[in-house]
């Protein structure tokens, strides 16, 4: 038995696919029950068709496209499940990995290209309604829950949440990981969320791995009752479950923006790649180990399941169609994305125009010009 | 049989840091990663395996806890040397490392010593993402308490890593990743010059460059590079950057009459600042020239596509040194 697996963990679909709830899925039941045939195949759709664009990420960091890339391999479920749930109102923090969130939320997923190329600090902006609300990525671990609470209680301030009408009601959801979970911002983030009662979901995807640490540094105890220490209603899921990701995350995010304040989720996961192309699993994590986790791979469980119900053969050829269509779409855009321009260097470092970034600029391009002169 | 070795920086790093946990049994690893995986950049490749899991420790993902309990097991007698994985994920940390390590022996009066080392890679040219390029010195060498050293070849590595760890004050230990691969002959017999000696590394007349860290070797290109047009620089590796050794660089203002100093780090506020202002105090009847600073632009360290541009390289040393000649 798994120490850091909670008793109450919900889970809905068996690794094998079978509809097979536990005790603690059962609260969960009648929602999964009124998804539409299209509504599952949807998550699945969406999990192969991500783990095509991250093979394909992967593959171009590989052959020196990218400088680096982190690829959300084995996460599909929690992120696509948890993505589904949020209302086209929410906000969303990312951390760095949830590359499927972003896509559900309508990021042009070349925008992380971009910032793994090495061509932009952000990528992308959450301001532009195309993004839904999707904040840009951190890499300083953990301080995107302090962020996230923040914009909570800017909901709250503003009246924007709790009235009780979910189609209006706002609210936030964060994504952090194990060894996020160590970070003081994200206690932090907890004390405030509890303390102002947030419409807010920190949603944990507990990976098992901080680059080669396992999750066993980070606690001795499940991750989950962190949450419930601070009071606030926790459940863990089974974060390969991209039914227990999307229902639980749901009702959780619907409670929360109903105004009883924030709830945490552990959706318990594994990273089946690297934790970046610059590392090297074989060093620190054992082959038995991944085979165990290859055998609950979210998308095999999710495609047996469909198989299940009878998903048509045409279903999945679709699928894979689109898969490959966003990969070569990848492939053929990544190589010719513009190049930032020097003065790009200089540009929005403050809201108004600045003196010492106009200075220096000025100098920087007379500089590059006295170069063009002495080779004529 | 003890001729000198020839090794990449990062290997003499680990030989030193083998060598200190060899010579004290007090002496610790902390770090994110550092254990079976030896760090990121493998600076403690193997120690795991030598030292155990006791000594050579893989901490939770929590840079302010690392520094922070650091501070505790020093309380107790150890020795820790903590790893910051890089430049950028320091700051989590910062209140330990400013408002506590660096004044408690202050604050108790000398009754309790903090013998912490942090290790920090740091600086650019490697082409990384966002927060894993910048040079946060100025950060430190403005605290008073902390000393703040950078070695730039293998031999000074793995010398000034054990003169960190066994100096009884808390010891910012810059690390410049860019030169991690660099080889250079270690001296494994006896130490170069003291852990807090700025030295020269190359006579001229003309023009004195000095800088730290990575950028040394850019001075040591710009200066072969203004050779061949018939101008002499000296070159100086600061080494130490709190407390500065103001000796080297005043002997060689006197006799060149100009000066500039380079780092990676923006400009306002930075040693380059400290050093040009001090230079010009102490060395002002012999300057024929103002001091000037060859630094990254006030502005974020850029994505890294744009790295190029933002670092400055040999031909920016050459405009300042071609600007103090002006004069």
């Amino acid at each position: 038995m798994d120490p850091l697996e909670a008793p109450d963990v919900v889970r809905v679909l068996a690794a094998d696919g079978t509809f097979a709830p536990t005790e603690s899925a059962e609260p969960y039941l009648a929602l999964i029950d009124s998804l539409s045939e299209d509504d599952l195949q949807g998550f699945y759709r969406d999990m192969v068709v991500i783990r095509a664009f991250d093979r394909e990420a992967t593959n171009l960091q590989r052959q020196g496209q990218l400088a680096l890339w982190p690829p959300s391999f084995g996460q599909e479920a929690a992120q696509v499940g948890s993505a589904r749930a949020t209302r086209r109102q929410d906000h969303v923090f990312p951390s760095y990995r949830e590359h499927a969130v972003c896509m559900i939320r309508g990021v042009d997923l070349v925008d992380i290209i971009r910032v793994m190329r090495g061509h932009s600090h952000g990528g992308w902006n959450p301001k532009d309604p195309r993004n839904g609300n999707t904040n840009i990525y951190t890499l300083v671990l953990g301080s995107q829950t302090l962020h996230a609470t923040g914009v909570a209680m800017g909901l709250g301030l503003d009246g924007l949440s709790g009235s009780g009408d979910p189609e209006r009601d706002q609210a936030v959801i964060v994504y952090y990981g194990d060894g996020a979970s160590s970070q003081g911002d994200v206690h932090e983030a907890m004390v405030f969320a509890a303390s102002y009662a947030t419409p807010e979901v920190f949603f944990l995807q507990n990976n098992r791995w901080a680059i080669s640490v396992p999750v066993a540094t980070q606690s001795r105890t499940p991750l989950v009752n962190r949450g419930r220490g601070y009071g606030m209603p926790s459940i863990q899921i089974d974060g390969n479950d991209v039914l227990a990701s999307y229902a639980v995350t749901r009702v959780a995010l619907d409670e929360a923006r109903s105004g009883l304040g924030p709830r945490a989720i552990e959706a318990m996961t594994y990273r089946m790649g690297a934790h970046t192309t610059s590392d090297d699993p074989t060093k620190y994590r054992t082959g038995d180990e991944e085979s165990t986790w290859a055998g609950r791979d979210p998308i095999m469980r999710m495609r047996a399941y469909l198989e299940g119900r009878g998903a048509s053969a045409a279903f999945f050829a679709d699928v894979e169609e689109q898969a490959h269509a966003l990969a070569e779409d990848t492939r053929l855009r990544t190589p010719v994305l513009p190049l930032p321009s020097v003065e790009s260097i200089f540009e929005h470092v403050y809201t108004e125009r600045h003196p010492v970034m106009e200075e220096q600029l000025a100098w920087l391009k007379q500089y590059e010009a006295s170069f063009e002169e002495g080779d004529a | 049989m003890n001729a000198p070795q020839t090794m990449p920086l990062s290997k003499a790093l680990n030989a030193g840091l083998r060598k200190a946990m060899e010579r004290s049994d007090r002496v610790l690893m902390m770090g994110e990663d550092i254990g079976p995986l030896g760090g990121v950049f493998r600076i403690t490749e193997g120690l795991h395996a030598e030292f155990g899991a006791q000594r050579v420790i893989d901490t939770p993902l929590a840079e302010s806890g690392i520094v922070g309990t650091a501070i505790g097991l020093a309380m107790g007698g150890f020795r820790p040397v903590c790893e910051i994985q890089f430049d950028g994920f320091v700051y989590p940390a910062f209140d330990q490392i400013t408002s506590q390590l660096a004044k408690i022996t202050n604050r108790m009066q000398g009754g309790l010593s903090m013998p912490v080392v942090i290790r920090i890679p740091y600086g650019g040219h490697i082409g990384a993402i966002e927060h894993h390029q910048e040079s946060p010195e100025a950060y430190f060498t403005h605290t008073a308490g902390l000393r703040v050293v950078s070695p730039s070849t293998p031999n000074d590595a793995y010398w000034m890593i054990q003169d960190a760890i066994f100096s009884d004050d808390p010891v910012i230990f810059l690390e410049p990743k860019s030169k991690y691969w660099q080889k250079g002959e270690v001296d494994l017999t006896s130490p170069p010059i003291g852990l807090h000696e700025s030295r020269l590394v190359r006579r001229g007349t003309d023009v004195t460059l000095v800088g730290h860290g990575a950028m040394v070797t850019t001075l040591l290109q710009a200066a072969a590079l203004a050779e061949a047009e018939g101008v002499s620089c000296e070159v100086i590796d600061l080494r130490s950057l709190s407390p500065v050794d103001y000796g080297p660089i005043l002997d060689s203002v006197r006799s060149t009459g100009r000066m500039v100093y380079a780092q990676e780090a923006p400009g306002f506020t930075s040693l380059g600042s400290e050093i040009a202002a001090t230079v010009t105090e102490r060395a002002f009847y012999s300057l024929e020239a103002p001091v000037l600073r060859v630094s990254g632009f006030d502005a974020p360290f850029p994505p890294a596509k744009l790295e190029g541009t933002y670092l400055p390289d040999a031909d920016r040393v050459l405009e300042a040194v071609d600007r103090a000649l002006a004069y």
